[in-house]
């Protein structure tokens, strides 16, 4: 059973987002990086199929020589091998994204690995295009399931859930198969200092993909206007009560 | 002619679908161009014919045995063949799972562009179009090109409108022919909402509580929510320490919620969660630090230690309501 996993490198935002000066990029001179929570929940679950039914797990990235980090915080907590798909550290579109995903995925398969599942995150943190992992699954001829929060693997069979209206829908794909995965699908572990250890000796495979920009193509990013609020103070702890209760009574929510 | 993903429950379009066809009026009345609407299932029909109050000029109706329960390769397929075959410019869908998933495949497999969560569209050449990133915390303006535009339209980003001119809607019944290939993928078993509860995207309440909640405090806040027979929210810091189930998070990677007053307790504001909020008419917030960034969202705040606060207020709503 091979999985491979494919994650973005993102900054580590928080509370304000201030924009570089050309208005491509947040500026990150003062963030810490990560990859989105969507994919830290694939990683984990790739390590867990892995460790349940065998064979091995490949994190792959398409960003910078940097996003290396990101590669090993993923090995550290138990992906085997990682490539990484050298940018200039410039945004790809989803479509450019998807076909070196593509490339890399047939170059592996070339190369003697063949994956079982590829696992996604539902949508990149930061660019949020909700596409790359139908993409990539549509040009493998691939079935794909998106937005899993539970997923179990059995006799080359995936049955995977996801939200819906309250309830659940549930699907079920013969392998190999492309899974989009959410936060909520299980708990990430944190890496330990043995793993930590073992990930600075695992391999990383390189390659430089050729750009090919599709869209959409970004302009200029900018904030959103801030609606501008006066907060009314109803009062104080726990005297605070009645004026909420009146609040509540005024806007319908309580009937007195 | 620009083509509309509606999605609907047999009965009525979605709140986004509307929110999308709004958009998609606008965008049709400045263009000149006619509305049509996309539909699936077996009841798409009866859904169909009140879109005339949505500006639908053409309303597509598609039902096939293996494809009325929710297929969404064999539905984006569909969608685009029928938008090459009847020249849509642009092929729009709401920025939901569904509308975002579909699209998504009808653009791959017109190997196309598509721009996901649009807020503004500026039709012309080029075809500029202003995206949420970060769940809407940051703007994209971009551009969109190709034949047709595929994009989705972010989730109560308008407020749906009925059309100036209501229009008639020709219905036009088309049998879809789904592969073999596309049909791996689709619903094979629906686990049904838990009877009772208040679904956290629906509900007119939501009582938020957040780290300063702590593990155990959480039976106040779940006090406070049924008596006003509202939803629990949470933030993720709550869900990443497994305090509580992750269908409960509010936020870019949880629930977007749109209530009447969402009473956020205990929560500091990070944007990852005020982008799940920002939808709620009124904010509440209870907090010890006043200059939380929760406060500079809020309509209202009450300055104090939710532990005191919270059981006051259900005490209040006891008293007054006699219960």
């Amino acid at each position: 059973m091979n999985v491979l996993v494919c994650v973005k490198r993102v900054p580590e935002t928080g509370g304000r987002v201030t924009l570089t000066d050309d208005a491509q990029d947040i500026d990150t001179r003062f963030l810490g990086f990560t990859v989105s929570p969507h994919e830290e929940c694939a990683v984990e679950e790739a390590v867990r199929i892995v460790g349940a039914n065998g064979g091995a797990a490949t994190v792959l990235t398409l960003g910078p020589e940097a996003a290396t980090d990101q590669l090993r915080d993923a090995m550290a907590i138990g992906m085997d091998r990682a490539i990484l798909l050298e940018t200039d550290g410039r945004d790809w579109d989803p479509v450019a994204t998807a076909a070196a995903i593509v490339d890399a995925v047939r170059a592996e398969t070339e190369a003697g690995t063949t994956y079982d599942l590829l696992l996604f995150g539902n949508e990149a943190a930061d660019s949020g295009d909700y596409q790359v992992a139908i993409r990539v699954a549509v040009a493998l001829g691939l079935p794909c399931i998106s937005g899993v929060k539970s997923l179990e693997i059995h006799d080359g069979v995936a049955t995977a859930r996801r939200e819906a209206a309250g309830g659940w829908e549930v699907f079920e794909v013969p392998l190999p198969a492309v899974v989009s995965v959410r936060e909520g699908i299980n708990l990430p572990r944190y890496p330990s200092v043995p793993g930590r250890l073992r990930a600075k000796k695992k391999e990383i495979a390189r390659s430089v993909p050729a750009p090919r920009p599709s869209g959409p193509t970004k302009l200029r990013l900018r904030l959103p206007a801030e609606q501008e609020r006066s907060v009314e103070i109803l009062g104080t702890g726990a005297e605070a009560a009645p004026a909420v209760v009146e609040l509540l009574v005024r806007l319908g929510l309580v009937s007195a | 002619m620009i083509l509309v993903f509606v999605e609907h429950d047999g009965l009525l379009p979605s709140r986004s679908s509307l929110e999308a066809l709004t958009v998609a009026g606008r965008l049709a009345g400045s263009t000149g161009v006619p509305l049509e609407a996309i539909l699936f299932g077996q009841d798409a029909a009866v859904v169909a014919v009140g879109l005339g109050a949505a500006g639908v000029a053409t309303a597509l109706t598609l039902s096939h045995e293996s494809l009325d329960e929710y297929a969404p390769a064999a539905w984006g397929r569909s969608l685009g063949s029928l938008a090459a075959e009847r020249g849509a410019t642009v092929v729009l869908a709401a920025g939901s799972d569904r509308g975002n998933e579909v699209l998504a495949y009808a653009s791959a497999m017109a190997d196309a562009a598509m721009a996901a969560n649009c807020t503004e569209i500026t039709p012309g050449e080029p075809f500029l179009v202003t995206r949420q990133r970060w769940g809407g915390s940051l703007l994209e303006d971009a551009r969109l090109d190709g034949s047709p535009r595929f994009l989705t339209i972010a989730e109560h980003a308008v407020e749906p409108e009925t059309a100036t001119a209501p229009t008639s809607v020709e219905l036009i019944a088309v049998r879809p022919e789904p592969t073999a290939a596309d049909l791996r993928v689709r619903v094979v078993g629906r686990v049904p909402p838990k009877a009772g509860l208040v679904s956290l995207a629906d509900a007119r309440v939501v009582v938020g509580g957040g780290r300063g909640v702590g593990a155990d405090g959480f039976g106040q806040i779940e006090e406070l929510a049924v008596l006003l027979g509202g939803a629990v929210g949470v933030s993720r810091v709550v869900t990443s320490a497994g305090w509580r189930p992750h269908a409960e998070q509010v936020g870019q990677t949880g629930t977007r919620i749109a209530p009447d007053l969402y009473i956020a307790c205990g929560i500091s504001g990070a944007i990852q969660h005020i982008v799940g909020c920002k939808a709620a008419k009124s904010i509440l917030a209870i907090n010890t630090d006043r200059d939380a960034p929760m406060m500079s969202k809020a309509s209202y705040a009450v300055i104090g230690d939710l532990h005191q606060v919270v059981p006051a207020i259900s005490a209040e709503i006891r008293r007054v309501t006699g219960r």
